[in-house]
């Protein structure tokens, strides 16, 4: 049993109630990705859970113990990456690693198999300070740092904000290797795009799920007529667009513009209300809807 | 312990790579005992003297012409009050007075007994015991020669500093700077590293790991208790060889009080940290509740007798007070556990309340 | 117009070459996208065009003037927007204002104008008197945006200005600088999150010193067959 449990969690700061009554499982060896902005309270779930913050309300446990009664042996199973780069930046890659080892009872040599695919890496760089990496190999080492006691549950703060795209990529693909060691993968990310890298999600604002299901379903379950809708003049096509009788929401996504209308509105409809605007190039297309349109709809 | 020893060596690592620790440690206590040390000065000539002659007999004129003819001292005035006198010193024209009493000559052959009186400008305090001890030594010579040996005829020499009544001499400020750099490195250092575990967020890893709070704890302090003890002694050293600092009482009753003193800084120090949240705050804290304070509160800079009551009473609450009172008692008096045990009392009874109330302080888990 | 014309903007430390004689040119009232990986050379090159850093070689125009002997006048033309917004959080959003509008050497009826015009604009009229640092992120980064085109500038750097918001907020902060642009302000984006790219109207793409892709988003997911920005960048460094 090396899921996660958690059952009507609330936590404030003052007047801010940064968890409202937060309930949800993971499953064991899942790998569930907690999606949120700054602020949205995946930090504080993450500090609950790893026994680092106790909440106002509610119970939890992870991998059956727990978080408040059992913190002392849920501090031996579990693995933590915090949020901001924590390891010691004037000792080198591999004292990092053997200091993260000790201090767990544990050898490198022990559990080396689990990390190999990452530390190999990184393995060139031993000797260097760790303060000294580029981002993404200050990242790979956390993770092996995080994974050298070989936990029963990974704990993964936004491991991805401040990494270049290439390192991202590799990190999810790297989680993925994790999946067969059956580690139970819990993990934060303020990046919608990175949401279908999990197995399942949930959609975190100010406290509060919006939305909890595998990513497909989640974008599945956004049934309105949704529309890519660009012209050569994109700024005033947003502000025209709000206008139209037929306009739900319209939104900036990007090169496009995402247009939610009311059911039954057609392409030409959109056509012709962009050529009366006086638009040209105009550009309507059916639009499939993507984590963010979910996220927007729902807040 | 393994874990223990890993926590240890990753402090030293931290230690020795970061070269502006390491000219705290190291740097701070050699710079601190040479200023304080050659601030002293020792060579002078032609020292400006005024001499209050109220005998105005043989002995007397001979006596000013002793001093004078050693050629340390100049003889610039003869004022003929005291406030004269006075007034020469306000004006700096003078570092030292000398009162001849009336009948000099006769009380000196007769009662065998009689007392000059040497006032010396204490404003700035190490060039006026340098007079004061040569103009002793001259009246020494001096009764000895006309006296065929010290038993028979006595002059006392009356020694009053004006101004600074207590100095700052090579024996007062060893003891004082042991206190400061300790207090430096056991609770300013301990308080910084602390901070700054939590300041990088490693902290937060060391609480979600197996490790007890007490291996934490052990394992930041160590070092600082090793380095601050090998700072201790690189002081008494400097001391004893540079500047003839003694140490006159045992050396062993010594090194327990440096390290009970350290223990007390140290809780101060894991104190600080358990309230200050970042490195720049624990600075801070350290700097203004503790160095400062004791810089300028515990006797090492001021007497504490000179103090006004309210600042008394603070200096009683300050370690480095008792501290220094215990450094000179062994060192410059030689004196034994029998005569310091209440100065040991009070440091130690502060030493556990302050260990207990930074281990119930101490948080296992984060804001 | 070009209101940014490099051409060969070179810079070297020692033997090693940061940005290697890139060219490209940032039309006005453009929002153009600047991104590389991590040591590409993004940063280095971005320093140069705001006056930071001198280059080692090339010609390069910004706002009109030379980058290696007008850097002084060209601090006057731009505004810069960092990651970290660099806005007091202890002082208040007029007293901000004030103190940037002052820091470019604004009269003080411009400066009165100016506050105005921006509370109107990030609609903090009502917490003007508030602390910056009591503001939530997404207005924080909205005023900070304000506040760099306070002495109406040319063109706005912006430093990866939108992580971690929610994706309204973010939209607001982009419907925001696609207002500036209509307007005629040039808006210059650096960033590495490729979501981001999408929404900038061109996008230069640094790989090891020197500039791989240059093209509107449309273009380059057409040119390396991808769906994304973020499958075109990991086609080109990889």
């Amino acid at each position: 049993m090396n899921g996660i449990e958690i059952e009507n969690i609330s936590k404030s700061y003052g007047a801010t109630l940064a968890l409202d009554a937060l309930t949800f499982t993971v499953q064991p060896g899942e790998r569930f990705g907690l999606l949120g902005p700054d602020g949205a309270g995946k930090s504080t779930l993450f500090k609950i859970l790893t026994t680092l913050l106790i909440p106002d309300t509610g119970r939890a446990s992870v991998a059956g113990w727990d978080v408040n009664k059992d913190f002392a042996t849920i501090r031996r199973h579990i693995g933590y990456m915090p949020g901001r780069f924590s390891l010691y930046p004037d000792l080198s890659v591999a004292e990092n690693l053997n200091f993260f080892a000790t201090i767990f009872g544990t050898k490198v040599k022990a559990n080396y198999e689990l990390i190999r695919p990452i530390y190999e890496q990184i393995e060139p760089f031993s000797k260097r300070r760790a303060g000294a990496l580029s981002g993404g190999m200050k990242q790979k080492l956390a993770l092996c740092c995080a994974l050298i006691h070989q936990p029963k549950v990974l704990f993964l703060d936004e491991p991805t904000t401040g990494v270049d795209a290439v390192s991202r990529d590799e990190f999810w693909v790297m989680l993925g290797e994790l999946k067969k060691a059956g580690i139970t993968i819990l993990v934060s990310t303020p990046y919608m795009d990175e949401a279908a890298r999990c197995e399942r999600v949930a959609l975190l604002q100010t406290g509060k799920i919006l939305a909890l299901d595998t990513p497909a379903n989640v974008v599945n379950a956004f049934n309105q007529p949704l529309w890519a809708v660009r012209a050569d003049n994109y700024y005033q096509l947003l502000l025209d667009l709000r206008q139209a009788s037929f306009t739900e929401r319209a939104e900036v996504f990007g090169e496009f513009i995402h247009l939610t209308t009311h059911t039954g509105t057609d392409r030409e409809s959109i056509v012709a209300y962009a050529q009366s605007g006086g638009h040209g190039n105009i550009v309507v297309e059916p639009a499939k809807a993507s984590i963010e349109d979910v996220f927007l709809a729902l807040m | 312990m393994q874990s223990y020893l890993a926590f240890v060596r990753k402090e030293f690592y931290h230690i020795l790579r970061d070269t502006r620790t390491l000219v705290i440690l190291f740097g701070m206590p050699i710079a601190q005992v040479l200023i304080f040390g050659y601030a002293v000065t020792n060579e002078f000539r032609d020292a400006p003297v005024a001499v209050i002659d109220n005998a105005r007999d043989e002995l007397s004129r001979e006596l000013v012409h002793e001093l004078v003819s050693s050629g340390y001292f100049k003889l610039v005035d003869q004022p003929a009050t005291a406030d004269e006198l006075d007034a020469l010193f306000r004006a700096g024209e003078v570092k030292l007075g000398v009162f001849i009493p009336p009948d000099f000559e006769s009380d000196f052959f007769r009662r065998k007994q009689t007392t000059l009186q040497f006032l010396a400008d204490g404003s700035d305090p190490n060039y006026a015991t340098t007079l004061l001890n040569y103009g002793s030594q001259i009246v020494g010579n001096f009764q000895q020669r006309h006296a065929g040996g010290p038993e028979n005829y006595q002059v006392g020499v009356e020694m009053q500093l004006m101004y600074n009544p207590e100095l700052i001499s090579a024996y007062n400020f060893i003891p004082g700077v042991v206190a400061i750099i300790l207090l430096l490195i056991s609770a300013m250092m301990t308080s910084l590293t602390i901070a700054k575990e939590k300041e990088m967020g490693t902290m937060d890893l060391l609480l979600v790991s197996p490790l007890s709070p007490l291996t934490i704890i052990l394992g930041k302090v160590t070092p600082y208790v090793l380095l601050s003890m090998s700072n201790a002694l690189l002081i008494l050293l400097l001391g004893y060889f540079v500047f003839d600092v003694p140490v006159l009482g045992s050396f062993w009753l010594l090194t327990g009080f440096c390290l009970l003193y350290v223990l007390t800084a140290l809780s101060l120090g894991i104190l600080i940290s358990t309230k200050a949240s970042s490195q720049q705050a624990a600075m801070m804290g350290s700097l203004f509740s503790l160095l400062m304070p004791s810089m300028l509160l515990s006797g090492f800079i001021f007497p504490i007798t000179s103090m006004p009551w309210m600042l008394q009473k603070v200096s009683g609450v300050i370690p480095a007070t008792y501290f220094i009172e215990l450094l000179k008692g062994v060192m410059l008096k030689g004196l034994g556990m029998q005569y310091l045990w209440f100065p040991t009392l009070v440091l130690a009874t502060m030493t556990v309340v302050l260990l207990s109330l930074s281990w119930f302080n101490f948080k296992i888990r984060t804001k | 117009m070009n209101v940014i014309t490099a051409t060969n903007l070179t810079k070297t430390f020692g033997n090693f070459t940061a940005v290697d004689a890139i060219s490209f040119a940032v039309k006005r009232g453009e929002v153009f996208g600047f991104l590389g990986a991590n040591g590409a050379g993004k940063t280095t090159a971005i320093k140069m065009l705001i006056g930071l850093s001198k280059p080692s070689g090339g010609s390069t125009t910004v706002a009109g003037f030379d980058l290696t002997t007008q850097s002084e006048k060209i601090k006057e033309r731009i505004g810069y927007m960092s990651q970290k917004f660099s806005l007091y959080e202890d002082l208040s959003v007029r007293q901000n204002i004030n103190f940037y509008g002052g820091v470019y050497g604004l009269s003080r009826k411009t400066i009165r104008s100016q506050t105005a015009r921006i509370l109107d604009e990030v609609e903090l009229q009502a917490n003007a008197n508030d602390k910056v640092g009591s503001l939530p992120l997404g207005w924080k980064q909205r005023l900070s945006f304000a506040v760099a085109s306070v002495h109406d500038p040319d063109i706005v750097f912006l430093d990866e200005p939108t992580g971690g918001v929610d994706p309204a907020t973010r939209r607001q902060f982009w419907e925001m600088i696609y207002a500036a642009a209509a307007g005629g302000r040039t808006i210059f984006v650096t960033t590495h999150y490729m979501d981001e790219a999408e929404y900038c109207d061109r996008i230069s793409i640094m790989v090891a010193g020197k500039i791989a892709a240059l093209g509107t988003p449309g273009e380059l997911k057409q040119q390396y067959q991808a769906n994304s920005m973020g499958e075109v960048f990991l086609r080109l460094v990889r």
